[in-house]
């Protein structure tokens, strides 16, 4: 049957599961909107107020599901808008498929009214991209799209939609097979590969897991538990990471970096064996690198052959989905006979609690002034933890790291690899959109609450009761942290001598607005924002002066920390 | 250290604006690059000249191979491979030196393909210290233009076997 490639579209989503939209129409995906009335009741669409909106909730929406994030934009405008989403989305692997309109195959290149040449701006940031020239090549196209963005490493792709060739016709099969010969991800480790990692694990006295976002991406964090509490393995996480090993478990060490705690910065750099799952030795983990876990042998599993060796030497590399790598590893180990893992590690175990023990915990509680790790243990309590929680970038991220207790994957969306403030609310939305009746808090500062505040509509319109909390310090709160510690306290352009009122702000737009200015309203107001069902914009106002402790200085080493 | 890359990958639009815009990305050096159609006309065939150490060089050819277009990447650096580039020279030839430049052409093997009153054209193939020997010896002549072609590459038959050369993939480390 003769369809039209604005119908393709359409039939290709169906056929491919996906039942959510994010997008915002515009002249050149006109021709689509209209031919999306006929698929409302199969294909719900989230009408976002900007589109960098679309592709961060579609991000949060992938996040937290585990499924492939949509988007619709229009040409020119539309897709330039994308942009930021979709390097936030490549960076931390994200599944994405991104329409955007483009204006008619012969005007391309000529300069046309919103016209951009979106498939070479977004070559970078995706992880593969499309300019559809043929009605007849779209069902392959699509079929291909959704293949790559959730196969191998997961990443955005593009779909860029010339104004006539949605409009044309033509039969209508959909693909029920697809090869590509030039993308052949590998998914199983080498067993020769594993079997020397699995020896390497059993003669090792201070082994560490180092997990990463990799470990949540391929669902392994079951495999990985169990590895870890059979072997009596201590286990520290990247951001990406957090929630893939319970936080509250004894072995856990929490986050390892430049913000990570001084117990997993020490062991990481003592340990002798350290097994790095899906996790990318990023600079924000390793501080300076020849400083990096001097004395210890690496066993790096990863999907994506660049990220072995790029940053860090490893001396056993294993290629593949890291879930399956660790089932494989355990068997392997359990095949080693004769172990009391957990005397074996007893006195490893014994040296980090000794620093643990050693380092003062931090002071969260609150003197005048509320302290923002209060705010953030008060809401871990009263949720029991039982919440997505999304972040935007700065301190209120690293904040929320430290201070919730992640025990579950996919509990915590946040922008790991290109640090995007103005990711978490919007991210908040395509959560709530995924899982309607689960809570979803966004953890945010006053400064990056304002890129993307537009989205409080989209919030309102859908009634997603999305809640927000903004730690607000009246300023760019890490820059300003950074100025203070490396550049002789001059807080230049950092500041904020006008922030919004956020609590009229969120009654201007229809939702709810609470404030807290003294740490005994704390909890009052975020026992109201839980049970109102609609969107709660939080108003703390928090100390100026509080830092991100500990705190590694960029291209130190991972044991020159400032705790204080 | 230079490698020779050569490269097999889909004959579409964009693809070489992926793979230039991965090494300007990345940080990479492209010394030269060629692409042609292959045998197959799906596919295109690339030779690319690079330099860098381990580490750069494992870190291009793992990178080019994660380019979805791109089907098929082997470092000939280190294995038997023949290589060529062809070059086009305006050489100023007066009265007094038009028999000397042909003499040199002779020698060199190559051919004259275009000649006018005060210069002319040549047309010389080969590896690169035989480019560089005719240019030197050209030099005091006075060239006009020189235009290059960039290195192409193929990998030596082997004697014994139809072994087509190491293929390097990086599935071949795990």
């Amino acid at each position: 049957m003769k369809k039209t490639g604005a119908e393709i579209v359409f039939e290709s989503l169906k056929l491919e599961g996906v039942d959510t939209v994010f997008g915002l129409p515009g002249g050149a995906v006109l021709t689509l909107y209209h031919a999306m009335g006929k698929y409302s009741e199969e294909i719900r669409h989230i009408l976002v107020r900007h589109e960098q909106g679309a592709v961060h909730a579609a991000d949060g929406y992938a996040r937290s599901s585990g499924k492939v994030g949509v988007c619709i934009v229009t040409s020119g405008p539309g897709g330039t808008n994308t942009v930021t989403g979709l390097a936030t989305a490549c960076m931390d692997s994200v599944p994405l498929v991104v329409f955007t309109g483009q204006v008619p195959t012969m005007l391309i290149g000529n300069d046309a009214f919103q016209e951009a040449d979106i498939t070479g701006i977004t070559r970078p940031c995706t992880k593969h991209n499309y300019l559809v020239k043929d009605v007849n090549d779209l069902p392959m196209i699509i079929k291909q799209a959704f293949h790559l963005a959730r196969t191998g490493r997961p990443g955005p792709i593009l779909v860029d939609l010339p104004k006539d060739v949605i409009a044309a016709s033509t039969d209508f099969n959909y693909p029920s097979k697809l090869k590509m010969r030039s993308y052949n991800p590998t998914y199983h480790g080498h067993p020769g590969q594993i079997k020397r990692a699995a020896k390497l694990i059993a003669g090792a006295k201070k082994p560490l897991i180092y997990a990463g976002g990799g470990v949540i991406l391929s669902n392994g964090s079951k495999e990985l538990t169990t590895l870890a509490q059979k072997l009596s393995i201590p286990v520290t996480t990247t951001l990406m990471g957090l929630g893939c090993f319970p936080g509250t478990h004894p072995l856990s060490l929490g986050m390892l970096g430049m913000h990570g705690t001084f117990h997993a910065n020490m062991a990481v750099t003592h340990c002798d064996v350290l097994i790095a799952i899906g996790a990318r030795f990023d600079d924000r983990v390793t501080g300076k690198i020849e400083s990096f876990s001097p004395h210890s042998k690496k066993i790096h599993i990863d999907i994506d052959p660049t990220s072995i060796s790029k940053n860090v030497p490893v001396d056993i590399p294993i290629v593949g989905d890291a879930r399956n790598i660790l089932k494989t590893l355990l068997k392997y180990l359990e095949e080693e006979a004769g172990h009391d893992w957990g005397r074996k590690h007893a006195d490893w175990n014994n040296q980090i609690t000794g620093w643990k023990n050693n380092t003062a915990p931090q002071d969260t509680s609150c003197g005048p002034c509320i302290k923002p790790q209060y705010v953030i243990e008060k809401i871990n309590e009263i949720t029991q933890g039982d919440a997505i929680i999304t972040t935007e970038v700065g301190q209120n991220q690293m904040w929320t790291a430290q201070a919730f207790k992640f025990t579950r994957p996919r509990t915590l969306l946040t922008s790991g690899g290109l640090g995007t403030m103005g990711y978490g609310f919007p991210a908040a939305i395509g959560a709530q959109v995924a899982f309607p009746d689960k809570t979803v808090i966004d953890i945010a500062g006053d400064g990056s609450i304002q890129m993307n505040i537009q989205e409080l509509a989209t919030a309102v319109q859908y009634n997603l009761p999305v809640k927000v909390a903004i730690l607000n310090n009246h300023c760019l709160g890490m820059v300003r942290q950074w100025q203070q510690l490396f550049y002789e306290q001059k807080y230049i352009q950092s500041v904020f001598d006008v922030v919004p009122d956020f609590v009229k702000l969120a009654e201007a737009y229809g939702a709810l607005g609470l404030r807290a200015t003294k740490p005994e309203e704390v909890e009052r107001v975020i026992r109201q924002a839980l049970s109102t069902p609609k969107p709660v914009l939080m108003d703390f106002l928090i100390d100026q002066n509080e830092c991100v402790y500990p705190m590694v200085p960029a291209g130190a080493a991972l044991t020159e920390m400032l705790l204080v | 250290m230079r490698h020779v890359i050569s490269m097999l990958v889909e004959n579409e639009p964009g693809v070489l604006s992926r793979v230039s815009a991965l090494f300007s990305g990345r940080g990479f050096n492209i010394e030269s690059l060629n692409v042609a159609e292959s045998l197959d006309p799906t596919i295109s065939r690339m030779t690319l000249i690079t330099s860098g150490n381990e580490q750069i060089i494992e870190q291009i050819i793992k990178q080019l191979n994660k380019l979805v277009n791109v089907v098929k990447v082997m470092d000939l650096t280190g294995s038997d491979f023949v290589d060529r580039e062809m070059i086009l020279v305006r050489v100023r030839a007066e009265a007094t030196s038009r028999a000397e430049v042909l003499r040199i052409l002779e020698i060199f093997r190559g051919r004259v393909v275009d000649v006018s009153p005060k210069s002319y054209t040549l047309e010389i193939t080969g590896d690169e210290k035989k480019i560089q020997a005719m240019v030197e010896l050209l030099t005091p002549f006075g060239i006009l233009e020189i235009v290059r072609t960039g290195k192409v590459a193929i990998m030596r038959a082997k004697k014994d076997s139809s072994h087509p050369g190491k293929v390097q993939e990086q599935k071949s480390e795990s």
